[in-house]
């Protein structure tokens, strides 16, 4: 396995694993509020036994609360199929909002630890290009992960996908702390490994607050990863 | 006396059900759901235990930790973690938490350890109480001194 083979590799499976631990906690999140709200009926029962009225009210209340959780549950887990079904094939026709998207849900824990919001601004009409989907969500990834550290004091990153005749982009907008990031450390060889396996280029520009992440709309053929690691 | 609980979670709805549930079991609960509250209200307020969630935005549970244990060095931290793994929690520990705990977890094994946290405390107390006294007792003009 060649060197760039062997960063792609290990930088996946480091973003499945960063993921998949972020989910599992959101996971944990929504049982530990299911676990108190199942708790206090257990209390409200007990108190019943020795003769305390329960307002029928506060029984729905409660309800309510564990249908919300599971509800939230029901979208962290399909988001996570989603996610889990990215590596199904190595080449496939995606639409950029859909992938985009996906990536900023799958981010947003990551954001809010840092108290950055996360705000996509997708194109009306599909923008369908020819890809690797993980890896593809995996450069998006660590784009958005330097980008959030480069938000500045307005604590936003604007995330929008735009198409061309000639383009399919995504511009992470709004860095107004580009100027002061640490330039040099951004793209490293992960970034520029996943760039050559996606035939795409990383554009950082300080003085308009944005890094632009431009895509071949259709990487078939192209180059002699395609495949990797799904063979 | 009430023991005077801290619980401290960016989840509003986990804080609402279990601060009813401490509640129902006579502690006087206070709840913050960030760590920057928390510790404005650690600073204005004493309290007994604070139930700290370790990953939290803004100011993290350890930063968090670490800033208590300057301000109120004899208030008793548990740590809640909802990771999959005990690191962070250990981590804590080190930095002087009383003990920790996974989410979700038992009502029954957290009210556990916030009375042993809280008779921690007291002893404590107890033993700074009893020292001053002693110094008054062998050097009476030692009340003159400034603390």
């Amino acid at each position: 396995m060649d060197d760039k083979l062997e960063t792609i590799g290990e930088t996946g499976l480091q973003f499945f694993g960063k993921m998949t631990a972020s989910i599992s906690h959101e996971i944990k999140n929504v049982l530990a509020i299911i676990n108190e709200n199942a708790g206090l009926l257990e209390d409200f029962t007990r108190m019943a036994d020795g003769g305390v009225a329960i307002e029928p009210e506060r029984l729905k209340a409660l309800a309510q609360a564990v249908m919300k959780q599971i509800s939230r549950a029901d979208t962290i887990v399909k988001n996570m199929n989603r996610f889990a079904h990215s590596t199904d094939e190595s080449l496939k026709t995606v639409d950029l909002n859909d992938t985009l998207e996906l990536v900023v849900v799958l981010s947003n824990r990551f954001a809010s630890m840092r108290s950055v919001t996360l705000e996509p601004k997708l194109q009306q009409s599909p923008v369908k290009i020819k890809t690797s989907l993980f890896f593809l969500m995996n450069l998006i990834w660590l784009c958005l992960d330097f980008a959030i550290d480069a938000a500045g004091d307005g604590k936003i990153v604007e995330l929008a996908t735009q198409k061309t005749d000639t383009e399919t982009q995504i511009c992470f907008r709004r860095l107004g702390g580009l100027a002061q990031a640490p330039l040099d450390t951004f793209p490293t060889e992960r970034e520029q490994s996943l760039l050559g396996l996606l035939k795409a280029e990383v554009i950082v520009s300080p003085e308009n607050n944005e890094i632009v992440l431009k895509l071949a709309g259709d990487i078939e053929g192209i180059n002699k990863y395609n495949s990797f690691p799904f063979t | 006396m009430k023991t005077r609980v801290l619980l401290v979670d960016d989840e509003e709805q986990f804080v609402q059900a279990l601060s009813e549930r401490l509640a129902l079991r006579d502690y006087d609960i206070t709840t913050s759901l960030s760590g920057d509250d928390a510790l404005k209200k650690i600073k204005r307020y004493n309290y007994d235990v604070v139930i700290l969630d370790v990953a939290m935005p803004g100011i993290d549970g350890i930063y968090a930790l670490r800033e208590i244990k300057k301000m109120k060095p004899l208030t008793e931290v548990i740590m809640l973690t909802g990771q999959g793994t005990v690191e962070t929690a250990i981590e804590g520990m080190k930095l002087g938490a009383f003990d920790f705990l996974m989410k979700p977890c038992n009502t029954e094994d957290l009210d556990t350890k916030i009375k042993k946290a809280q008779a921690r405390k007291a002893e404590h107390e107890e033993r700074i109480r009893a020292a001053k006294v002693s110094d008054i007792i062998s050097s009476p003009r030692s009340v003159l001194k400034d603390d």
